[in-house]
């Protein structure tokens, strides 16, 4: 199953790839990751989505803890925490059918952010399956290009 | 060699008491060096920070971006430096310092290929959990990215093989960087830290100050035993009728000898060692079931199949003591103490996990059996594993060996009867010999038999040895060679000569790459690709080009005679033992195969003979298919022996009209 995963390191060169190596090297793939400071200058949040089994989870966790970078790992995964994706679409839009998507957009919460003769660009955050629903719908027009960032999350209440 | 080796020996002697307060801090002066406080080159500070810590001794090989390093080396009464004559060479030979006394092993290398050959030596320190601290000239700051020349990245290429590692990116952080890497390779899990340092650092100006203390938030590792799991533990272990204790490296690291030997005895619980674990617990105690595992003993296997209760005491359930997962040790539940828990349920499912320092967890556990007033249980148990002990030992002498060739394992006994199993430090490569050496050398202290386990490291052990001979002057070191291991770093030659280090070296020359081979014999069908090292080079005239002694035996009579000869060679000595190359490490679970599915173990009930040989270790084609299997195919292995052959059935025919 997929898990979230909150992981607390310290803002230095390399500790991402220290991460993302020992990930990698115990045999998971990333789905999803997005780095970022924290309201602490001197530490970085990785937020990365892996899929594995709840044994393989622990040992992921584990191992990641051993590292002296690592300051704390949260799971995010059964919380319902709050995630958000951010999605800029880039959709084929005549003049004449420009307003539909707009409509579209606007239901979803988007933003024009672009543009151009034939094409609007929006832009849109949410969850994983509000941004999925926004594309399905894009998609009757010809979707161009999807830049999506990865998935951060943070937990509803804090706990200390 | 002078006082400062003299001074690691003592250390050797007597360990130094670690207490909660004590671990991890400046084996040295620390801040209290008259050092501190004064203003020097960075490459300076590098010398000073390693006095400050209390090393004795590096290992190393110099280079263009460690230039400045040495030149301040050359300065030190304190350090006293051993040059290699390779990288990797000089990080086995900390190694062996580190293995053989607990303190952390230190090696200075250049930039580039320096700093790319010590990867091996830093694997193998790894997998192993040896505290190092391995220091790399790095090219200045301001070139690196762009390829200059002898450039390479070395903190990402180790990146999976260390504990952690530092680039230096300011002098400000270079006492603290080596304070926090000291404290990090000794405390917790030990390992091997990496600090890369750009040569402009090197020859910067800077401040000496000293730490004495670390502040890592996120390192914090778990040294006592939760004592709610002790309490459950100890349950576990009053109502076993079955019980096991599987002794690992981690009893050697924690220095908890003396606990496993009191509990095994309180309790009569019966003891396998692995082969990191290899002499925490004495051969002498009749307790001590020997190794377990892939070249375990089958009474050893048996009794870990049979058990009811595993207590992995700092062991991880590598798969060569496990065999097939799904049937190792079906009934038992698991006591699990480490102090890494990324260890404890990572391929065995414990019962009671206890994270926590060996040692104390083991006090705990006998202090509360105590109070319990626990008594042993196991009579019927200990019984059931003597009758196994009896009729399958690892070894019997009416086993049909060839009359005019050398028997490894009688070798390995005779050897281990010449040694003191208790002062003389035993180094293995990696292969068929270390197998041989890890069934037939008596241990009765930790630290006395070094080899690498984790990683398999052929050309790890002859240079450990001479690590070991340097930090312990005096000891009989003696290191356990294949003529494949032994050629691959056999260029240490020099160094022991040079340093006057009285190592042995006594090769079991084959003259093939003999696991490989013996595998390619029972599952690849007798294709012995690539692991033919005929014609090896003449290995006395290779000693004596280095200034060694050095003999070579071919006949059994010469054994006893050549070894005592090699162990009072003031020397540094070398051993060549001509053995067949058809001579296969029994007993043995095939790869894959459950742990009390085993070939080749002797069974006396049917007389001193090898049993359950695979089909394939014995070639279909031969005639004397029966009878060689009876003697794990050595009659095969007589190379005169090229005359015809008798059937299976002509043999019996014969035996019954001889009656």
């Amino acid at each position: 199953m997929k898990h979230v995963l909150s992981v607390l390191v310290e803002n230095k060169p390399g500790v991402l790839s220290r991460v993302t190596g020992l990930v990698s090297r115990r045999g998971f793939n990333i789905e999803s990751l997005s780095v970022g400071p924290v309201e602490d200058p001197t530490m970085s949040r990785v937020t990365a989505v892996v899929d594995a089994d709840d044994v393989a989870y622990e040992q992921i966790t584990k191992q990641l803890h051993k590292l002296i970078s690592v300051h704390k790992i949260t799971d995010l995964t059964d919380d319902g925490a709050i995630e958000r994706e951010l999605v800029l679409f880039k959709v084929n839009a005549s003049p004449e059918r420009r307003n539909e998507i707009i409509e579209i957009s606007n239901i979803f919460r988007g933003k024009i952010v672009d543009v151009g003769r034939n094409s609007l660009t929006i832009e849109a955050t949410g969850d994983a399956s509000k941004l999925q629903g926004l594309e399905d719908l894009f998609r009757a027009y010809g979707i161009k290009e999807i830049v999506r960032t990865g998935k951060i999350a943070m937990s509803r209440n804090a706990k200390d | 060699m002078t006082e400062k080796i003299s001074s690691a020996n003592d250390a050797f002697k007597s360990p130094a008491k670690r207490t909660a307060g004590s671990v991890g801090a400046p084996r040295g002066l620390g801040s209290r060096t008259e050092k501190q406080g004064q203003r020097m080159l960075g490459a300076e500070a590098v010398v000073a920070s390693l006095e400050a810590e209390g090393v004795d001794t590096v290992f190393g090989y110099p280079g263009g971006q460690a230039i400045k390093i040495y030149d301040a080396l050359y300065d030190s009464h304190q350090l006293n430096h051993v040059l290699a004559r390779h990288e990797q060479g000089a990080v086995h030979m900390a190694d062996g310092y580190a293995r053989s006394t607990g303190k952390p092993g230190v090696a200075i290398v250049t930039s580039g290929p320096g700093a790319t050959n010590t990867v091996t030596g830093i694997a193998t320190a790894y997998m192993d959990s040896v505290p190092m601290v391995v220091i790399t000239g790095q090219v200045p700051r301001a070139v690196i990215g762009t390829d200059s020349f002898q450039e390479s990245d070395i903190v990402g290429i180790t990146m999976p093989v260390v504990k952690h590692s530092f680039l230096l990116q300011s002098t400000d952080e270079l006492t603290t960087t080596f304070r926090e890497a000291f404290h990090i390779a000794t405390t917790g899990r030990p390992g091997p830290v990496l600090i890369d340092i750009p040569s402009d650092l090197a020859g910067s100006e800077m401040v000496f100050e000293y730490p004495d203390e670390v502040n890592i938030p996120s390192y914090k590792p778990t040294y006592r035993g939760n004592a709610k799991q002790i309490r459950a533990a100890c349950r576990l272990i009053e109502e076993a009728e079955r019980p096991v204790l599987y002794v690992g490296g981690g009893c050697v690291i924690s220095d908890a000898s003396e606990e496993v030997v009191r509990l095994a005895n309180l309790m009569r619980i019966p003891v396998v060692t692995t082969l990191m674990g290899k002499g925490a617990f004495p051969k002498s105690d009749p307790l001590n079931l020997g190794p377990v595992g892939m070249h375990g003993a089958k009474y050893s296997n048996l009794a870990m199949t049979e058990a009811d209760l595993i207590i992995a005491a700092g062991a991880r359930f590598s798969d060569r003591v496990t065999g097939k997962l799904d049937r190792f040790a079906p009934n038992a539940k698991v006591i699990h103490i480490d102090i890494d828990p990324a260890e404890i349920g990572k391929i065995r499912e414990a019962q009671v996990p206890i994270v926590g320092d060996l040692k104390g967890v083991l006090q705990g556990l006998i202090s509360q059996l105590e109070k319990d007033d626990a008594h042993p249980n196991t009579q019927t148990w200990l019984a059931e594993i003597d009758q196994w002990r009896d009729r399958f030992p690892i070894y019997h002498p009416g086993l049909k060996d060839a009359e005019d060739e050398i028997v490894p394992e009688r070798v390995m006994m005779e050897l281990s009867r010449q040694l003191d199993p208790a002062s003389s430090i035993v180094v293995t490569e990696v292969g068929q010999h270390q197998m041989w050496a890890h069934q037939f050398i008596d241990r009765e202290k930790p630290r006395t038999f070094l080899s690498s386990g984790g990683l398999g490291t052929m050309g790890f052990g002859f240079p450990a040895a001479v690590g070991a001979a340097i930090a312990n002057p005096g000891a009989q070191v003696v290191c356990i060679a294949g003529d494949g291991s032994f050629q691959m770093n056999s260029q240490e030659m020099a160094t022991a000569a040079i340093n006057g280090v009285p190592v042995k070296v006594l090769i079991m020359d084959n003259r093939c790459l003999g696991m490989v081979h013996q595998w390619q014999k029972l599952f690849y069908d007798e294709r012995y690709s690539q692991t033919l090292l005929e014609p090896n080079p003449d290995f006395v005239k290779l000693a004596d080009a280095y200034g060694w002694e050095g003999k070579r035996i071919m006949h059994p009579d010469e054994v006893e005679g050549a070894i005592a000869e090699m162990l009072a060679s003031e020397k540094p000595y070398l051993l060549d033992v001509a053995i067949s190359r058809e001579q296969n490490v029994y007993p043995m679970v095939a790869p894959g195969s459950a742990l009390d599915d085993i070939m080749g173990a002797i069974d006396v009930a049917v007389g001193a003979v090898r049993t359950d040989m695979p089909a394939s270790a014995v070639p279909q084609t031969s005639p004397c298919a029966t009878i060689d299997a009876q003697f794990g195919g050595r009659w095969e292995a007589q190379p005169g022996d090229t005359g015809e052959r008798m059937s299976a059935e002509e043999f019996q025919a014969e035996k019954e009209g001889a009656r």
